[in-house]
């Protein structure tokens, strides 16, 4: 493989994990609170990102990220554990019943206004993201002398990453909504963690491997959290209206 | 003016149900269970195991002052 190749190569295998990250954030918060407004957030993300890069160009492998994952890591950790809390307390009362509407649901403004928590969750994932994928990119790309071959990895990673997204959200359609914000308060929760304390500094045992450690953790966590609100449930009738 | 003063005010209720959300114990906690974190690392602990727990005892906390549990 060529010089170009091997650049080309690690550039989008190292931006696949950041766009995995961006886009499980975009694909989740949709599937629970709409997509309209998410992808508004996740647009104006882009945006913001194209901006950077312009204005940075080369001098981005310069930005500190640690302030920057911390302080995005630490509004991803508070707002996730509300989703995680809630979604355990409506699994545990409803089951993975209520995804077409008799829920009183956490959800996005009636009549259509503007979902301000939409867009701001997927406007900070795609633009720490993608400002990490930049990173790469270009810390790839100027060190080996092969910038244009590392711009097309990570815009690649981008794209397929991106690609499956899409494909998945008709089928996260049909999960149930209780389950689902369940789900996605876990995910935020765990890589708001993960991020938070990579931002103060921490060195994480097993490095990115940690964030499936966390979400199996917070998941397992949940799950036993649901078995003691259901046995509470059983004991106490009256608690189960919520 | 007030124009103004209605973003503003709108911006922090946003922040504040954003951070906070409906328990003011949990993020007080969670953002000292942070600082503490940073105070571990710049004394050469590397305290990842703090917060993960932190979370879970405090959604239990949370649960649990919710009367279901007792």
């Amino acid at each position: 493989m060529t010089g170009a190749g091997v650049v080309l190569l690690t550039t989008f295998l190292a931006a696949v994990v950041e766009a995995i990250e961006m886009v499980t954030i975009v694909v989740g918060v949709g599937a629970t609170r709409g997509y309209r407004y998410t992808l508004m957030g996740a647009a104006a993300g882009l945006v913001v990102l194209a901006v950077v890069i312009a204005v940075g160009g080369v001098a981005l492998a310069a930005i500190p990220i640690g302030p920057l994952r911390l302080v995005i890591g630490s509004l991803l950790l508070l707002f996730g554990l509300q989703w995680y809390r809630k979604g355990i307390v409506r699994v545990a009362a409803r089951g993975f019943a209520g995804y077409h509407g008799q829920e009183p649901h956490e959800g996005p403004p009636e009549s259509g206004g503007f979902d301000s928590t939409a867009a701001f969750l997927a406007f900070k994932g795609v633009s720490l993201e993608g400002l990490e994928i930049a990173i790469i990119v270009v810390s790839f790309g100027a060190s080996a002398g092969q910038l244009g071959p590392s711009i097309i990895g990570g815009a690649a990673a981008i794209v397929v990453v991106g690609a499956a997204g899409f494909a998945l959200q008709r089928p996260l359609e049909r999960i149930p909504r209780s389950f689902l914000q369940l789900v996605v308060g876990t995910m935020l929760t765990s890589f708001g963690t993960f991020w938070a304390l990579e931002g103060l500094g921490v060195s994480w045992p097993q490095s990115d491997a940690d964030i499936v450690l966390l979400l199996i953790f917070y998941a397992l966590s949940a799950v036993t959290f649901i078995g003691l609100e259901r046995r509470a449930r059983l004991q106490t009738p009256e608690a189960v209206r919520t | 003016m007030s124009a103004v003063a209605g973003v503003v005010v709108a911006v922090v209720k946003f922040l504040y149900h954003y951070i906070v959300g409906d328990d003011l114990a949990v993020a007080v906690v969670m953002i000292l269970g942070l600082a503490a974190t940073g105070l571990m690392v710049l004394n050469g602990i590397n305290a990842w195991w703090l917060v993960p727990p932190l979370a879970v005892a405090m959604t239990g906390v949370s649960l649990w002052r919710r009367g279901v549990w007792h």
